[in-house]
């Protein structure tokens, strides 16, 4: 890939770094028709302030803690529907214990669901798709007879208030997070053999298996650190929110999983930039602010969020024709 | 002659053992239902137990064609819920303005699978990921339609189509208010359990044995093949999401005259797609496409209801309940990938 993309003249996109620049246009389309309509009907610019573009990337940071997660599990062709429960179950388990203990819990947790998904996908070969659901179902099980089907009368603890809700230099510190996840995911894809092995997997599994890769090891890794990002945004929700409740990861896995395609990653795996995801998880983020802002009904909120996958998708997500 | 036939049956055997396994599986958990239910078996736990499955049997069946394609549809429990919220406006009145508005709902659920057909083929896009995109879209008209929930159905219609097949002939005046002789045999059998064989023998079976619907486990199977084989790809993608658009307006219909109310609950539609493709892959169709059935999905439904029937009965904690659910998912997956023990060539596994 890096061979074709050198001999192409300098300012060319190459393939992979179109739909990151359409995203990031239409993330400036988002904020000029946001602030045209508070000029016109308020007379203020709110949205160019950067109270609240900073507001809306500490937002945007639980979210892409999580979609760098389910965008290692999408680059090599499977998805992780568990992520839900995982988060809330991260989240309930480690305000639970409280104290030190919390966030080693939160992980723990991560850790055993991932393991779980990485056996059911990587050993006995089921989708993806249908054994996290499963799994999915099982964790909500779990914590519904667990807390009695409650929300859990527990407080975060100090260490995720200090993590998730805090600021220094006026800057939250959930953003520095998610700032130094995303560094790690960089270098993980694109400069350690397992991040190849990733690429490899996703463009075709049987010819990474011939070429050496582990691809059993390389599957478990996925799923396990897909489920330890998942349980860690949730140990961070709580903390922003000051408390774990049930369902509070069902709002998370289809956006976490439409940021990822919107950013270019190619949903059948194999193909995609982390830049990217930045872009669609900043561009989600906006979105659902914007509209808010704009005092959209639920209703209209969801035709255009649709609407605008879509059309992304039309401009540059499109598949090739089976011709042979 | 005698010989051909029984070796017909023994290779339908084993190309279906995993749908067999689900009949006997599914018959025997129901028995111990009724000989577990303080009442015994009655016509009105029927009836119950039929109204409680169809609407998520008939969300089962639209995932089913999407699937046998190799596809995915995240829309159908959005399409359900958007008909659902169409009829609480429709089916208010009487006589010509019913059957109307009944049209217009099944018109209403099938453009939509339409439309998601044509920006899969014509777009190009992945299904799964623009059927998510188009069920947001679905539940935001469905939220403009119902925004709060509410709504009315004509009271004979929801009384007909979730009682018995005797008060529906005497609620609309035939074979003699249901008193016929000939009749008798039929009356207990509940309307919504006729309505769920209708569908599936006058809707499915036919779409099945078209060229169209065989083109649909074609491309399961290897769509290149498919095309190579000069069979019109398109058509059939098209028809599979409109197939699944259908159904899942035959089971919103059904959702808004059983609540005799329309209501746009996002979180009710996601778990109903989400327990259709549940019911797929217990049925028997595999999520990678070109084996299974509609007819499977029905009995992955049923196995998946009566299984919280089950829990009403026995005095199981109702906390536990999702709990159980998904671990009978979770077995049912693994068991049937204990085929891959079997697997010699590590090969065979990359699909």
């Amino acid at each position: 890939m890096s061979t074709s993309s050198s001999t192409k003249s300098r300012f060319e996109l190459t393939r992979d770094d179109k739909p990151i620049a359409i995203a990031a246009l239409f993330i400036v389309v988002i904020l000029i028709a946001g602030t045209i309509y508070t000029l016109s009907r308020y007379g203020s610019m709110p949205l160019l302030t950067p109270t609240y573009l900073i507001q809306q990337l500490q937002i945007g940071s639980y979210l892409g803690i999580i979609a760098a997660g389910m965008m290692l599990v999408i680059l090599i062709s499977q998805i992780d529907l568990s992520v839900p429960w995982t988060l809330a179950a991260g989240a309930m388990m480690a305000t639970a214990v409280g104290g030190p203990w919390a966030l080693p819990m939160a992980l723990a947790v991560g850790l055993i669901v991932g393991v779980v998904n990485g056996f059911g996908v990587a050993v006995l070969r089921i989708p993806s798709m249908i054994f996290t659901l499963g799994v999915n179902a099982v964790m909500r099980g779990l914590m519904v007879a667990q807390t009695g089907g409650f929300a859990p009368q527990t407080k975060a603890t100090d260490l995720m208030r200090f993590l998730a809700a805090e600021r220094s230099f006026g800057i939250p510190h959930a953003i520095f997070v998610w700032i130094l996840i995303s560094i790690a995911m960089v270098i993980l894809l694109k400069k350690t053999a397992f991040g190849r092995s990733i690429y490899a997997i996703g463009n075709k599994e049987a010819a990474a298996y011939l070429s050496g890769v582990p691809t059993k090891r390389v599957l478990f890794i996925a799923f396990i650190l897909c489920s330890t990002l998942s349980s860690f945004a949730g140990l961070l929700l709580a903390g922003y929110s000051t408390k774990a409740y049930q369902g509070m990861g069902d709002a998370y896995v289809l956006p976490a999983i439409a940021a990822v395609v919107i950013g270019g990653t190619n949903i059948l795996g194999g193909r995609g930039r982390y830049l990217g995801t930045i872009v669609g998880v900043i561009l989600i983020v906006l979105l659902n602010s914007v509209l808010s802002i704009m005092e959209m009904p639920e209703a209209g909120r969801q035709i255009i969020y649709g609407a605008v996958i879509i059309a992304m998708l039309l401009v540059y997500g499109r598949g090739e024709k089976a011709t042979s | 002659m005698d010989n051909v036939r029984a070796s017909g049956s023994t290779i339908w055997f084993r190309q279906n053992t995993g749908f067999a396994v689900i009949v006997v599986l599914f018959f025997v958990v129901y028995a111990l239902y009724h000989l577990a239910h303080p009442k015994g078996f009655s016509s009105q736990v029927f009836i119950q137990n039929s109204n409680e499955v169809f609407g998520l049997a008939m969300v089962a069946m639209a995932q089913t064609v999407p699937v046998l394609m190799g596809g995915l549809d995240l829309s159908v429990g959005a399409v359900m819920t958007l008909v659902d919220c169409l009829a609480s406006h429709l089916l208010e009145g009487s006589g010509w303005s019913l059957f109307w508005g009944i049209i217009v709902c099944l018109l209403a659920g099938t453009a939509a699978g339409l439309f998601n057909g044509i920006i899969v083929v014509y777009g190009r896009i992945q299904p799964i990921i623009a059927t998510l995109a188009t069920g947001a879209i679905y539940i935001g008209l469905a939220l403009f339609l119902r925004p709060i929930p509410g709504g009315k159905i004509n009271e004979d219609l929801n009384w007909s189509f979730t009682n018995s097949l005797g008060d529906a002939a005497e609620t609309i005046g035939i074979f003699d208010d249901g008193k016929a002789a000939w009749f008798s045999p039929f009356a207990g059998l509940p309307t919504a359990f006729l309505l769920l064989v209708i569908v599936a023998i006058v809707v499915w079976v036919p779409f099945r044995r078209s060229v169209t619907g065989r083109t649909v486990y074609a491309i399961g199977s290897a769509e290149g093949a498919a095309y190579m084989s000069g069979l019109n790809i398109n058509r059939a993608k098209l028809a599979a999401f409109t197939m699944a658009g259908l159904f899942s307006g035959i089971g919103g219909i059904f959702m808004a005259i059983q609540t005799s109310s329309g209501n746009a609950d996002m979180p009710m539609a996601g778990s109903y797609t989400l327990s259709s493709i549940a019911s797929v892959v217990i049925g028997g169709t595999s999520l990678l496409g070109g084996s299974g059935s509609a007819i499977g999905s029905i009995f992955g439904t049923l196995i998946l209801r009566v299984i919280s029937f089950n829990f009403r009965i026995f005095d199981i904690p109702p906390l536990l309940q999702p709990l159980f659910e998904g671990i009978v998912l979770l077995a049912a997956v693994s068991l049937g990938a204990l085929s891959i023990l079997r697997v010699k060539n590590q090969l065979e596994l990359f699909r």
